[in-house]
């Protein structure tokens, strides 16, 4: 049996039994960050604030929703709306949150796409990341459907659709998806059971995998450049912080971390008490209605790229470029075979590579939202097929990449 | 080694006893997401058809799907007749003949409208046509309204349930 002692402080009786002081170097002081890199690198805990003010509002919105078709629009629209005191916060926040996640997501991952910060050990990272993004998607989904207004409704039957597979004709899938011929019920319960439990456990799971998978290969810089950790930290160490690559995770880097999310959350909260209204679709303030479809469906901003994917073409070519638009970041790391890991300014070709990709997806994203008509459908057309195109041409381009 | 072979054998036995009992949850997990029966028993819905009126668009409800019923009047008819594909959609009741489908296009799956002046239905989310027998005219939906499983029962149809006529339909991949 291990030996303790009378304890002579409250922290000494902690440590002798849960380690503390070593559990508070492994995570913060001695967990040790690259100096050369700028605030990009603090989306990370940006993200991390954002999953938390989710979490926070989500509960106090959880004590007041009614998960059932006759109680659920009522109880988000009036019960939290109007009587439940700050009930338009959490709701505000929630729906806010749940929007601007996805625009930190974004720039997280082109920042990791940008610096190469997905390949040389990276390759977990990246996938761990990817898998999150799916969740979120997801999360997104199930949570969109809770209102249960006509855009709940209509975009439950629409995606639900998607699993039927165009020609395969999958009905009974999507009927046993939906527990139901139509989104009632059993789907408003599976989706809230989905929504509030299993996939924030999913969640929460991946974020350890994430951050775990950051521990050996550490954070990237802003040049790529290969850090020996050991060295460089008993430099640190050693008192020579000057002379040294790398600082401490907390306090040195936690400390500019912590301004980065101080500035995002000034402009977090404009967004939930000002500018709410990009995140609640006033088509969504209809009560669900499976007789009356809305003129125009169309999802949130945030998925507009890879629907905008889907649209151009007939309904079974439209699926399996969606499935491709869906799958393709994930292969990432081993679909660019360069070996070099440096600014994408710096990788010729690969540079250009990721400036047209970036453009396109924001000409696909505003094509999405427009009506497919004319010169919009056009566009929208010719965007899709870069997309692909440039995805198939990726390997090829990264193959002939001289070394730097 | 020995002792070996032996935890060797208890690490086996557990995970057969593992895997049946995982087998098991899976099958249960999956039973638990079908549709419930009482969800299934309500899959019935009985139309008198004496009640339409000629050329006027009704929408009735079965599983929580829109069918679209609109009995066909003299100018349809007459039109339906030059086309095979149109004419062997409908539904021939008591000597009148109806168009009897689900009302949800057959692309994603939104509700097309009715346009009276033209005798057709426009669908909004993408665009896509159909006439007054409920056949594609103009893409992207890949075929015709849906017709649900119906028994003719004189002059009543029983959606949900399989007769003659609609296995013929289908059998002849007149619906899905």
């Amino acid at each position: 049996m291990a030996h303790f002692t009378k304890a002579t402080s409250v922290k000494d009786w902690f440590n002798q039994r849960l380690a503390v002081e070593k559990v508070e170097k492994v995570m913060m002081s001695e967990y040790w960050i690259p100096k050369n890199i700028n605030f990009l690198w603090a989306m990370g805990m940006v993200l991390v604030i954002t999953f938390a003010m989710l979490l926070v509002s989500g509960i106090f919105l959880l004590m007041y929703y009614v998960p059932t078709v006759d109680g659920a629009f009522d109880s988000v629209n009036y019960t939290i709306m109007r009587e439940v005191d700050f009930g338009w916060l959490w709701r505000h926040v929630h729906g806010v949150a749940a929007s601007v996640v996805f625009l930190i997501i974004y720039i997280h991952m082109f920042t990791g796409i940008y610096y190469g910060s997905y390949k040389k050990g990276r390759e977990m990272i990246w996938i761990s990341g990817m898998l999150l993004f799916v969740a979120f998607s997801a999360e997104a989904f199930s949570g969109y459907m809770l209102p249960w207004g006509q855009m709940s409704y209509w975009a439950g039957m629409v995606i639900t659709n998607l699993f039927s597979g165009g020609s395969l004709h999958a009905d009974g899938l999507v009927e046993w998806i939906r527990g139901d011929y139509v989104p009632a019920q059993a789907f408003l319960g599976r989706f809230f059971m989905l929504h509030v439990l299993l996939i924030p456990l999913a969640i929460i799971g991946l974020i350890a995998l994430h951050f775990g998978a950051l521990r050996i290969p550490h954070v990237n810089n802003q040049d790529g450049e290969e850090i020996d950790f050991d060295v460089e930290s008993e430099k640190y160490l050693a008192g020579k912080k000057a002379e040294s690559k790398v600082m401490r995770f907390a306090n040195d880097f936690m400390a500019k971390d912590l301004m980065v999310v101080g500035i995002f959350l000034v402009f977090f909260f404009y967004l939930v008490f000002y500018n709410y209204g990009f995140a609640m679709d006033p088509v969504n303030f209809d009560p669900a209605d499976g007789l009356k479809t809305p003129a125009h469906i169309y999802p949130e901003w945030y998925f507009l790229w890879s629907y905008e994917i889907l649209r151009p073409f007939n309904i079974d070519l439209g699926l399996v470029l969606f499935a491709f638009a869906q799958v393709i970041f994930v292969l990432l790391p081993f679909l660019d075979r360069s070996p070099n890991s440096v600014p994408a300014n710096r990788r010729g070709l690969f540079g250009i590579w990721f400036w047209v990709m970036i453009v396109n997806l924001i000409v696909l994203t505003a094509m999405g939202k427009l009506p497919p008509e004319g010169i919009f459908s056009t566009i929208g057309l010719v965007s899709a097929i870069l997309f692909v195109v440039q995805w198939l041409a990726l390997p090829f381009i990264t193959k002939f990449e001289k070394k730097v | 080694m020995k002792n070996n072979n032996r935890r060797g054998f208890m690490g086996k036995a557990f995970g057969a006893v593992a895997a049946v009992g995982a087998v098991g949850s899976l099958y249960a997990m999956k039973k638990s997401w079908d549709p419930l029966p009482s969800v299934k028993a309500a899959g019935f819905t009985t139309l008198d058809m004496s009640i339409y009126e000629e050329g006027v668009m009704v929408t009735e409800k079965w599983r929580g799907k829109p069918i679209f019923v609109l009995k066909q009047s003299a100018e349809m008819l007459k039109k339906a007749k030059e086309n095979p594909r149109d004419i062997e959609r409908l539904v021939e009741v008591d000597g009148s003949h109806y168009m009897m489908c689900i009302g949800l296009c057959t692309h994603l799956g939104c509700i097309p409208a009715f346009r009276q002046d033209k005798n057709d239905f426009k669908c909004a989310c993408h665009g896509g046509e159909f006439d007054a027998s409920g056949m594609v005219q103009l893409v992207p939906p890949p075929r015709g309204f849906d017709i649900p499983p119906f028994k003719i029962d004189g002059t009543k149809l029983v959606l949900g349930e399989v007769g003659p006529e609609w296995q013929a339909m289908k059998d002849n991949g007149i619906t899905l």
